[in-house]
């Protein structure tokens, strides 16, 4: 305690002879910080929205669409269109146990629907239940999405998307209305939480027309699936699941499992860990550039560093004499350099905790502008931040303090 | 054994392209609760010699065996030990640290020396008592007559007990009242079983010690 108190008077006497460049330097440490924060905070606030988006459409899925044939397999030629069918999905699951969940769909562009008066036409997509899971399609208060009693006795329900809903009812309660769907009427059931989506096949799903699969099949006639999705248990599983699927499918079909072009797959976890990584090189660039800023006020504390060591030369001395080690008069200035680092620190938090408060209060319209505009710090944002505020005050710190620590005291002790 | 033991003992200066020969071939010994003046004229190596012995400088060659230990054999740490411990001492121009009050002063080494609290308290405090300074433990050296001063820098010096105590011209910034009195409380500590070893400009001081060193050009000589 009482060295920490030395310390405090140390530090006060040498502001006090240093007034004006320690002011600035912790100016300089506290925009260092404060650039660092709000740097890393918009990155972090970048990532949050383009992951958002990113996984609107589902996450940890593959999906997969059936295709031709590239290579003849048995007999049999190449240039073959694959078709798989509703229970082709359950055969799946049963098959792969690193599968957990499958779903799949009819689809259709330019299907009437109608309320009212009201007349659009819209992509109309027959599900199983698992997309509400797999690809959140998730209902809004008061609403539900489609469930297996539905599938099961084809009932005539439709789960809207919150765009559609939007343009069909003008603000009017959806759920419980009658629509027509090609002229059949549907019970609305639910509408769909509003979301960002980024990726997407077939539009987004803010403007679909959902409806049980089985439904689907009787009004259109459809037996083959245009779209079939699975999610492995864990991600890291995928290429196996993937290979799995291919080899299941394959030899149902008989076409060649290593025949890419038989069924087409877009794997989203592949394209979301790409997107993950592209995301934390961003930030770490941020980072670096904000540390650079802070590298430079590092420099202006050792340069501080350096003439109260050479102010404190005699005092050095006489410290040595009375039986000082030397690493006490290394942390003696490693603590002084740390103490102006966490004052400026310490204003750069708070300068840079005001700034982003008022940046998100501001409405934000524009879409681009919508993944800039919504920096956030995070807990890991204010501990690097922390650690590298640390570790440059330490340098700066250290550095002259070894000088200190090497002084000949004999030689200190003449010094005027 | 003496205390303090110099043999064949130099030290050279270099400072750029002239080098100083402040000490040549020095045998001293001191034995303990030996008082002991250095005298001679400026720049004849009496502050090099001192400093030597109170391990803040290493010899350019020849040996100096302090309590038995050879000191170029010592490591940093090891050395500043022995400043704390066995060595006190006392400056000119007293090298009080400014910001700190006249206890802070005292306890500093007390805190170099890793002692406790407590017993740091109770210590300071008898030591500003025997210099005959309790009541300004609060004042800072600027608050001080220069005798004042000096009396807290003895009181620093004695904080750890230390076997030997070097004073380098104690008195050179003192009127002769306070510098009677700072000599007359090395004398006490003399008969208390210190050793000390003075230097000194003042004939009258020296000539009421024991023990003349005569130091001229770096050399040990009988009469100057
Ligand atoms: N650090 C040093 N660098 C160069 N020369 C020095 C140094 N310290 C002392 N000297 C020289 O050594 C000689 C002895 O100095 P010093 O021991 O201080 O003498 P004194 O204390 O007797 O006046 C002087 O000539 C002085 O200039
Ligand atoms: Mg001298």
């Amino acid at each position: 305690m009482r060295h920490l108190w030395y310390l405090l008077r140390l530090f006060i006497s040498d502001f006090n002879k240093q007034r004006k460049k320690i002011t600035l330097t912790i100016m300089a440490i506290a925009w260092g910080t404060v650039s660092i924060i709000m740097l890393l905070s918009f990155g972090e606030g970048l990532k949050r929205q383009l992951e958002a988006g990113n996984t609107a459409m589902g996450k940890g899925i593959v999906i997969v669409w059936p295709g031709q044939t590239s290579k003849s397999y048995k007999g049999l030629p190449h240039g073959r269109r694959i078709w798989m069918k509703p229970e082709d999905m359950s055969l799946i699951k049963q098959r792969i146990p690193a599968i957990e969940e499958v779903g799949g769909e009819f689809s259709r562009w330019g299907v009437d629907i109608r309320y009212g008066e009201e007349l659009m036409g819209r992509h109309c997509t027959g599900v199983t239940p698992s997309y509400e899971n797999l690809r959140y399609h998730i209902p809004m208060q008061g609403g539900r999405f489609i469930n297996q009693k539905d599938l099961d006795e084809k009932r005539r329900v439709a789960f809207l998307g919150n765009e559609t809903a939007e343009k069909l009812f003008k603000g009017e309660e959806a759920v419980g209305k009658l629509v027509y769907i090609n002229r059949v009427p549907f019970t609305v059931i639910g509408v769909m939480i509003p979301k960002e989506q980024t990726n997407m096949y077939s539009g987004p799903d803010n403007e679909k027309v959902v409806i049980p699969m089985t439904t689907f099949g009787t009004i259109f006639g459809d037996v083959y699936l245009d779209v079939f999705i699975f999610k492995p248990k864990v991600s890291e599983d995928v290429e196996f699941a993937k290979r799995e699927v291919y080899r299941v499918m394959g030899s149902k079909y008989k076409f060649d499992p290593n025949d890419e072009r038989a069924l087409h797959m877009w794997d989203t976890i592949e394209t979301q860990q790409i997107m993950t990584n592209v995301l934390l090189g961003i930030q770490i660039f941020m980072g670096i550039i904000g540390g650079l800023t802070l590298l430079v006020a590092g420099v202006g504390v050792a340069n501080i560093m350096y003439v109260t060591v050479r102010r404190r030369t005699r005092e050095i001395g006489v410290k040595m004499a009375m039986g000082a080690k030397p690493r006490y008069i290394l942390w003696e200035f490693i603590l002084e350099a740390l103490m102006i680092g966490v004052s400026g620190g310490f204003v750069g938090f708070l300068i840079a905790g005001i700034i982003i408060r008022v940046i998100r209060q501001i409405p934000i319209e524009d879409e681009a502008l919508k993944f800039l505009g919504k920096p956030v710090v995070s807990v890991e944002i204010a501990v690097i931040t922390a650690i590298i505020l640390t570790i440059i005050a330490f340098l700066a710190g250290f550095f002259p303090s070894r000088r200190a620590a090497k002084i000949n005291p004999a030689e200190s002790l003449r010094y005027e | 054994m003496p205390l303090i033991q110099m043999q064949e003992l130099n030290k050279k200066y270099n400072s750029g392209k002239v080098s100083v020969e402040a000490l040549k071939d020095i045998n001293v010994d001191v034995e303990e609760n030996e008082f002991i003046a250095i005298v001679g004229p400026s720049g004849s190596g009496k502050s090099t010699l001192m400093n030597i012995m109170g391990c803040l400088d290493a010899p350019s060659s020849g040996d100096y065996i302090l309590d038995g230990a050879k000191v170029s054999d010592l490591k940093p740490n090891r050395l500043a030990d022995i400043r704390n411990r066995k060595i006190g001492f006392v400056f000119q121009n007293f090298n009080l640290l400014p910001y700190a009050s006249a206890y802070e002063n005292v306890e500093l080494p007390l805190i170099f020396g890793g002692i406790g609290p407590k017993r740091r308290k109770s210590r300071v405090m008898e030591l500003l008592d025997r210099v005959g300074l309790a009541d300004r433990a609060e004042h800072k050296p600027t608050e001080l007559s220069g005798g004042e001063m000096q009396r807290v820098a003895i009181a620093r010096a004695l904080a750890n007990n230390p076997a030997i105590i070097l004073a380098d011209e104690p008195t050179g910034n003192l009127d002769s009242v306070a510098g009677g009195s700072i000599m007359e409380i090395f004398h006490e500590l003399h008969r208390d079983g210190a050793t000390l070893i003075v230097i000194t400009h003042d004939r009258q001081i020296a000539n009421n010690i024991p023990r003349v060193i005569k130091l001229k050009d770096g050399l040990v000589v009988d009469s100057l």
